[in-house]
């Protein structure tokens, strides 16, 4: 941190230049409310921490236990002014954080506490260069000339291995990805060498493929700088991976710490116990029935060739001359009490399947849902079809309509196919309810009444109400905690093994997959790479693309640490083309047992 | 760039026509009779038909509207019934006191209406807040001759500091322009608030504070660009109701513009006057909007004119 302290002003507060192993950061008996519409509520409860330098210290805990309240709040940054630090101390070096004003705070926050955030897509400013944003922060710390600052974002942009830093100066935020620009935060967080670096969930909102390289180079950043990390996290793959030591946060309050090695291999609160145990873990998908190969009897759905495009507009009479080849032949069939899962990263087309399967999106190509293919059917017989299929989507918050009463939402399925009368339509909903995990006597609430868990069980028994033979999961447990998506992916086993329904399943969480689906299939660029049984892919994966995904995953034994994640500087090429041009079709090939490969 | 503009010119020409064909066949369906109106009450039958035959309004509806059109694409707006001169000179003798009316309207209601959100997002939920509110309020109920006789009164009459109508100096402009530019300033009020509110809640105003920036270059350098983009398209949209208001405040204020000339037209069915600023006043909207979307792009890189 030489050259920080060097340039610093001389205004700034005294710079702890104290040896390795003493403490950067000292928390005591921190409490933070929050003032709500029935009076002030504790968020965050007699907390107390040590950040050594040098060290990495994980918050881990779901949402609602105030881990990113704390980091907010050594930043001075809760939203005001409804949250307050009411009582406890802040000590970095000599000064106590909580009694500074907002002026004193500002000389701190970016010069000696940095902190990168977990929307990497909404955390730069759209309307101001990349250059702009990041000499911005050197200048009002520094008094570096213009051209000096920019040679010193040059340096930082380098250090988070960005090519081409220069140029890159010009761009704007748009014109980068998520992962670029997640590497641009945390080039701007270090460029002024703080001696904490606060990271909010900085991988959370990313790719896995993504995750792993930005993981990897904030590892590789605090070692040249010796900069002391607190990592919130509610992924205890991550925390297994980076942390040095480990906090364990429920409801505000500090459940366990300790060294990582100790919490994985003995945790000492049942919280941490069962948290751990709720983690999906890859080759813990626990020996489930040789899947239903031998019942079955027929299709619940086939997808034969299937293609989507979306058209770009653009020329003199807004004529298309780009289309985004979001699906490119894809083809695989779901038997009854089949789990199969779609995975890959965001663009590969996942999801744009599934809502063709829904049909959500027009395409070309083939859909047989139960034997009839959808092409040949009239307005009638189709919605008669897609009665079969539904869907489950990612966002329980956002997929509710907060004006309805979750009774009636379940029930709208029911009124929209003319299905039972008012009162049978009831017990139906009823019944639906008990079965997912709820009581009757909630059918009269509202959404927001709701927790995100409660909510997902709203939507699959929104889901159920039509008795589907296929329910389309996509990215439906992505956005729970750990120990709520558990149960959730429980309950849906148990209503497959009930009710012999097929899942497709689309997800991003290759742990998560591995432990519900049957068969799996990869996708990549709008094909399928690989696709075979859950022991065939994840064993044995053959395409190096799948191979990649599955490494990339954190796991969470801080004993199995990868050594080092294979860095790929190049970005996932984007499946826009020109008019004309299509892309070259991958060819299946079956090494057996169907367990199928693309060959180049 | 220039296929974009190219495309819009076509657009805005044809928006033209339409205009001139609705407010044409507006005219013609009109029960009043300019005939009537140029040869006064009495004038014989004869000459009523004389006169009516000079003029062409005895053709059919098509070839009346045709002969205007292709007068019209050689640049010439025809002759005023009652003023005996070109339409053409009577607008262009009186088009540069509007336009100094206008500029000075949207700087009023700029300076006022953005100030004002501002002021009122930053210090969102407090009096200061309510206050500005109210006033935004007002400023957009009030009808325009309420206001402009209000400022006329306090301002002219009663303390003396501005004239009290024509046209000459920059104090004559000042009662005016803040008459026009006070309602488009409540509605600025009202939007730069929301809008500012908005934008400081998101995320990357967060990061700007948590890299340590002062307030001032959070506020100026990060939140009011993005703020202010929804407003910049307002501006188009306002020339237009500039168009409607100029015709009130130029009769309050004896301010010899194309709204006065528009007023006296209406009033003695003068329709080639009248057609006139029409046309004019839809080729300033067409040009309004088209300056705010070309502005745009400058403020937002993120929007690409295609």
């Amino acid at each position: 941190m030489s050259a920080g302290v060097t340039s610093r002003p001389t205004g700034a507060a005294t710079p702890v230049g104290s040896p390795a192993g003493r403490s950067v950061l000292e928390i005591a008996g921190l409490c933070v409310s929050v003032r709500g519409e029935d009076g002030e509520r504790e968020v965050v409860s007699d907390l107390s921490l040590t950040l050594k330098r040098g060290e990495t210290l994980c918050i881990a805990g779901e949402s609602g236990s105030g881990k990113s309240m704390t980091a907010l709040a050594i930043m001075q940054l809760l939203p005001q002014p409804a949250a307050r630090i009411s009582s406890g101390m802040i000590q970095l070096g000599e000064i106590d954080l909580a009694t500074l004003n907002e002026r004193q705070m500002q000389r701190i926050r970016g010069d000696r506490i940095a902190m990168i955030f977990q929307e990497p897509m909404t955390s730069l400013n759209p309307v101001l260069s990349i250059g702009r944003q990041l000499t911005e922060s050197i200048e009002a710390h520094t008094n570096l000339s213009s051209a000096e600052a920019r040679r010193r974002a040059i340096e930082a942009l380098t250090a988070v291995r960005i090519s081409e830093a220069e140029s890159r100066l010009k761009q704007f935020p748009h014109e980068l990805s998520g992962g670029m620009r997640q590497r641009v935060m945390i080039a701007m967080a270090l460029a002024l060498k703080p001696d904490v670096l606060i990271a909010d969930e900085p991988t959370t909102a990313l790719d896995v493929t993504v995750q792993g390289e930005v993981l990897e180079l904030l590892r590789d950043l605090q070692r040249e700088h010796g900069t002391s990390v607190i990592l919130i996290t509610h992924d205890m793959g991550v925390v297994a991976e980076m942390a040095d030591r480990v906090i364990v946060m429920r409801h505000g309050r500090m459940v366990e710490e300790g060294k990582v090695a100790d919490i994985f291999a003995r945790p000492q609160a049942d919280y941490t116990r069962e948290l751990l145990a709720a983690v999906p873990r890859i080759g813990a998908g626990v020996g489930r029935r040789k899947s239903a190969e031998a019942e079955r009897p027929g299709s619940v759905a086939v997808l034969n060739d299937l293609h989507v495009h979306f058209d770009l507009r653009g020329g003199f009479f807004g004529q298309v001359n780009r289309r985004v080849h979001a699906v490119e032949g894809v083809s695989f069939s779901i038997a009854p009490h089949e789990t199969l899962a779609l995975v890959g990263e965001s663009g590969c087309g996942k999801s744009t399947t599934a809502k063709a399967l829904a049909g959500l999106v027009p395409y070309q190509g083939d859909i047989v849902i139960g034997g009839r293919n959808l092409a040949g059917l009239g307005r009638d017989e189709r919605k008669a079809v897609r009665r079969d299929v539904q869907m489950i989507f990612q966002d329980p918050y956002a997929s509710l309509d907060p004006r309805m009463r979750v009774g009636d939402l379940v029930a709208e399925p029911l009124l929209i196919h003319g299905i039972a009368s008012k009162q049978e339509r009831r017990e139906r909903v009823a019944t639906l309810f008990e079965r997912v995990g709820l009581s009757a006597d909630q059918m009269e609430l509202y959404p927001h009444e709701f927790s995100g868990g409660q909510r997902q069980r709203i939507c699959i028994a929104r889901a159920l109400a039509l008795r589907p033979k296929l329910i389309i999961a996509d990215e439906s447990v992505s956005a729970l905690d750990v120990s709520v998506q558990a149960r959730v992916l429980d309950l849906l086993k148990e209503l497959q093994r009930e009710f012999g329904i097929a899942y497709l399943f689309i997800s991003h969480d290759m742990a998560v997959v591995e432990n519900i689906s049957d068969r799996v299939a990869v996708m990549y660029l709008g094909q399928i790479v690989e696709m075979g049984t859950r022991d065939q892919v994840f064993s044995n994966p053959r395409h190096p693309y799948t191979k990649r995904l599955i490494e990339a995953v954190p796991v969470p034994d801080p004993a199995k640490r990868r050594p080092r994640f294979a860095r790929l500087d190049q970005e996932i090429p984007s499946s826009a083309r020109k008019i004309g041009e299509t892309p070259s079709k991958l060819v299946l090939q079956d090494l057996g047992n169907g367990h199928l490969v693309a060959v180049s | 760039m220039i296929p974009y503009l190219g495309r819009r010119v076509i657009q805005s020409l044809l928006i033209l026509l339409g205009v001139s064909l609705i407010t044409f066949a507006l005219l013609y369906l009109l029960p009043a009779d300019p005939v009537r109106q140029i040869a006064g009450r009495s004038a014989t039958p004869q000459t009523v038909e004389n006169i009516r035959r000079q003029l062409g309004l005895d053709q059919p509806f098509v070839v009346q509207y045709w002969h205007y059109l292709m007068s019209l694409l050689s640049g010439d707006l025809g002759r005023s019934y009652i003023q005996r001169s070109e339409v053409t000179e009577l607008i262009v003798s009186r088009l540069p006191a509007s336009l100094l009316l206008m500029v000075g309207a949207i700087l009023c209601e700029l300076l006022i209406g953005l100030t004002m959100g501002l002021i009122a997002a930053v210090k969102r939920g407090t009096t200061t807040d309510q206050t500005l509110m109210v006033a935004s309020f007002v400023g957009v109920s009030a009808p325009q001759f309420v206001v402009g006789l209000l400022l006329l009164y306090v301002f002219a009459v009663r303390l003396g500091w501005f004239p009290i109508g024509g046209y000459g100096s920059w104090r004559h402009l000042v009662l005016p322009s803040l008459t026009m530019g006070i309602l488009g300033a409540g509605w600025y009020a009202r939007m730069m608030r929301s809008s500012m509110i908005d934008v400081l809640r998101q995320d990357y105003v967060r990061t700007a504070r948590a890299k340590g920036l002062a307030r001032g270059a959070i506020l100026f350098r990060h939140a009011l660009p993005n703020a202010i983009l929804p407003v910049i398209a307002m501006v188009g949209i306002d020339i237009g109701i500039f168009m409607g208001g100029i015709v009130v405040v130029e009769s309050v204020f004896g301010w010899p513009g194309i709204g006065q000339l528009a007023w006296q037209a209406i009033q003695r069915v003068d329709i080639p006057i009248i057609m006139g600023v029409t046309l004019v006043s839809a080729f300033a909207i067409v040009l309004g909007n088209l300056l705010a979307d070309i502005v745009a792009p400058f403020i937002d890189p993120r929007i690409k004119l295609r």
